[in-house]
């Protein structure tokens, strides 16, 4: 079969550019893959026990508050929490403003740096939002049904109810 | 189906002409009732409270901020491969109403980021790469219009916008692929999705509104960019017949 000349070149110019999409689709692929330590927002608790995570220099480390961890210092805004994976956990110790969505059971995100004695010394503590949005009655019917942790995720919990 | 019969200028004319009045109804009718529902008629999120109104205008518009980069990139392959002038038209049309819903969509997450995250900023995967999603919208409009001659600028843009469609894929699984400090998808789950149904829909009458208002304007400014281009060659070739002095 015998193509017009337009419609060959346009074949050629179809060609050509699903080849070079192809390629670059390629490069981009290897280079985010070679890069993949450094674009991760921040360390689980199990990368810092792996040893994965810069644990020399300032970093984020991320997880849910863990339940019953939260102590506040009487007269000072201190606060000590562990920030686990629910594999392994990491003391935190924050003084400063947290943010509204801060509580047990909460995902969060805690900048700073892993002391020596292994506590990590935060300097900022940003509340992480999961994906779920429900009116508060619902939530509320979840937290009764006991089905909570089936519904939104282990190791969460609803926030206390609102007056 | 032959498609060069709707690709032809004149074709599309009459094509955009019969639908643009059905895109502007439906774009009012939708966002008036996504919106009424949205900003009062859905309930408070559990824990978010009334912040959770931001997202019906957040969501939608980062939604188009890649449903109309594709259309670009499909454009601007398009161009390359037929060199087809409406398809030049349509890049050239679309990439402001693109830009701007990217604006809209950085805009209002940062607004909710504050009160949520306790910052307006990170420079998480999903921020950064929806950051330079907006970047490659004005670089293809300042590149398209940087060549005298438009044909010119047309393919030059027309191949950075394909270049910048590896950015789409990266914006989508960005949440996936690396943790981030933005959440995961709620909707486009294997299980159900995570948004109650009291929300979900103020969310999808927000979208097809969304959808609806981007058809709206790419229709009229296509139109205007066909019109523009004529004039261009008319012009021309008046001067062109003209007698040199």
């Amino acid at each position: 079969m015998k193509l017009p000349k337009a419609r060959a070149a346009k074949r050629r110019r179809l060609a050509v550019l699903l080849l070079a999409l192809l390629g670059l689709g390629t490069a981009t692929a290897l280079t985010l893959t070679a890069f993949d330590d450094h674009l991760v927002f921040f360390h689980t608790p199990s990368d810092v026990a792996e040893k994965k995570a810069p644990v020399d220099r300032q970093m984020r480390i991320g997880g849910l508050v863990e339940m019953g961890s939260l102590e506040r210092t009487q007269g000072a805004p201190e606060v000590r929490f562990r920030v686990t994976d629910l594999e392994n956990a990491i003391p935190v110790v924050y003084r400063g403003v947290l943010p509204d969505l801060f509580r047990e059971g909460q995902g969060v995100v805690a900048n700073g740096k892993l002391a020596a004695d292994g506590v990590f010394r935060a300097s900022e503590v940003l509340a992480r939002h999961d994906e779920n949005y429900m009116p508060p009655e619902v939530a509320e019917a979840l937290k009764r049904s006991g089905r909570w942790q089936d519904v939104v995720g282990p190791g969460t919990a609803p926030p206390p109810a609102r007056n | 189906m032959n498609w060069h019969r709707y690709a032809s200028p004149a074709a599309f004319k009459r094509f955009a002409v019969r639908v643009q009045p059905w895109t502007a109804g439906g774009a009012l009718a939708c966002l008036g009732a996504g919106l009424y529902m949205a900003l009062f008629a859905s309930p408070a999120d559990y824990q978010q409270g009334e912040s959770v109104r931001i997202m019906y205008v957040h969501v939608p518009a980062a939604w188009m901020a890649m449903f109309v980069y594709a259309n670009l990139a499909l454009a601007a392959a398009a161009s390359l491969v037929w060199r087809h002038p409406l398809a030049d038209a349509a890049g050239r049309a679309i990439a402001p109403i693109g830009a701007a819903f990217t604006l809209l969509c950085l805009a209002t997450g940062s607004l909710w980021g504050k009160p949520m995250w306790g910052t307006w900023w990170v420079w998480d995967a999903r921020l950064t790469s929806v950051l330079i999603l907006f970047f490659v919208y004005l670089a293809y409009m300042a590149l398209n219009a940087a060549f005298d001659d438009p044909t010119r600028g047309s393919r030059a843009s027309a191949v950075l916008a394909l270049v910048g469609a590896v950015n789409l894929p990266i914006v989508k699984f960005s949440v996936d692929w690396w943790n981030t400090l933005h959440q995961p998808a709620s909707l486009t789950r294997l299980d159900a999705p995570a948004i109650h149904s009291s929300m979900l829909w103020p969310l999808l009458a927000m979208a097809l509104g969304y959808t609806l208002l981007f058809a709206y304007l790419a229709l009229i400014r296509i139109r205007a960019e066909l019109i523009e281009r004529r004039l261009a060659v008319l012009t021309h070739a008046k001067f062109a017949a003209e007698p040199a002095r």
